[in-house]
């Protein structure tokens, strides 16, 4: 049954990822050299596809990967076994720290995983940044300090910061004008 | 049944809206969880994220459940998963059926590289909100610069680092604790 094989593969991704969506991919990778079910072309088409749709990351994998194996139902299929054990495992850890969260213990240690837990953000964010805001390819290529930063994106970025910061609206209207600016302007 | 409902479709409107994976989700959930409908508070958002870190498991997915079982306990987290998941199986299964070509048409990157843009510069504010949080003191500015360092330049994986500021954190309030009694004692 390729759909039970399916829910299985995608429980052990999500069982043995740790640290968020782009750690599934190597799981992904497992999965192509034992069933054969995609090749290589799909999951590098599958990448562009999960990172410019919404969702988490790994979920869009998952039911991208599921698609192309067995159709809708394989999607929800693997789609589901990849969320199951992170649901088991957190529904314990929270159970677990509404019994203890008065404890003293718990709340050093939290203390200390608050800030280290923005730090990791920030890293995240760097990354997006030097994707965003960076041109190594052309900087390597001319050798133009000018050519390091690219000065459209980052109009945009300075002009949405701006309005974030004076309008506090919805994210969500700041993603719109993004990529309707990115469209118009053909960044 | 009414608490589920609305856990499951302001996890639906969160899941549809994010761009870029788990960390570009928290200004969102800022704006509906913390500042919309209080189900949650900035500290307890961040200790999700730093359990959701060194959890198994979509990062996303590890927040979301863990606010649906705060609020409503196992239904909840089940509510909840099950609506940030479910634009993305709608939105995939489209593309997967019908635009397998979807990523490479020239009016999707455009739009995306405006989109990451916007994301890089929703993330840093809330990183700045968090920040005023969680960085109250010098301890807490020491484990944040060592872990974005240890991360950053030497690209550490993330649980150890996790399991390091949380030995840390006990490390620093004993000292304080020790201090404390020094300065009583004399």
């Amino acid at each position: 049954m390729i759909f039970i094989q399916l829910f299985i593969e995608f429980f052990k991704a999500g069982l043995f990822a740790v640290g968020g969506g782009l750690a599934t991919l190597p799981f992904l990778y497992d999965i192509m050299n034992e069933t054969h079910w995609f090749t290589v072309r799909d999951l590098t088409n599958l990448i562009a596809v999960s990172e410019c749709t919404p969702g988490p990351l790994g979920v869009n994998m998952a039911t991208y990967v599921g698609n192309l194996t067995k159709g809708p139902a394989g999607g929800i299929i693997a789609t589901i076994g990849l969320v199951t054990p992170s649901v088991i495992i957190i529904i314990l850890v929270a159970n677990f720290l509404q019994k203890f969260k008065d404890a003293k213990i718990v709340q050093n240690i939290f203390y200390g995983l608050r800030p280290a837990s923005t730090a990791l953000i920030t890293c995240a964010m760097c990354l997006v940044a030097k994707t965003a805001f960076l041109r190594l390819d052309l900087f390597h290529k001319t050798g133009q300090w000018l050519d390091l930063l690219n000065w459209q994106h980052l109009l945009l970025g300075v002009l949405l910061w701006i309005g974030l910061v004076k309008f506090k609206k919805h994210p969500v209207i700041y993603i719109g004008i993004a990529a309707v600016c990115g469209i118009a302007f053909q960044l | 049944m009414k608490q589920l409902l609305d856990l499951f479709f302001t996890f639906i409107r969160i899941g549809g809206l994010t761009f870029g994976g788990g960390y570009a989700m928290l200004p969102m959930l800022q704006k509906e969880v913390v500042d919309k409908k209080k189900w949650a508070s900035e500290e307890e958002l961040m200790d999700y994220y730093a359990i959701g870190q060194c959890t198994p498991g979509v990062i996303a997915v590890n927040t979301a459940t863990f606010i649906g079982y705060k609020i409503s306990g196992i239904l909840g987290a089940v509510f909840a998963t099950f609506g940030v998941i479910f634009p993305s199986l709608i939105i995939i299964t489209i593309i997967a059926l019908f635009l397998q070509n979807f990523a490479h048409l020239p009016v999707v990157q455009h739009a995306f590289s405006g989109i990451t843009v916007c994301v890089c510069v929703l993330i840093l504010s809330a990183v700045i909100r968090l920040g005023k949080k969680s960085i109250t003191d010098a301890a807490g500015l020491f484990i944040f610069l060592l872990v974005f360092i240890l991360s950053m330049v030497f690209d550490l994986s993330p649980v150890f680092l996790v399991v390091i500021a949380g030995f840390l954190g006990v490390f620093f309030c004993w000292l304080k604790t020790r201090k404390l009694k020094g300065e009583r004692a004399s």
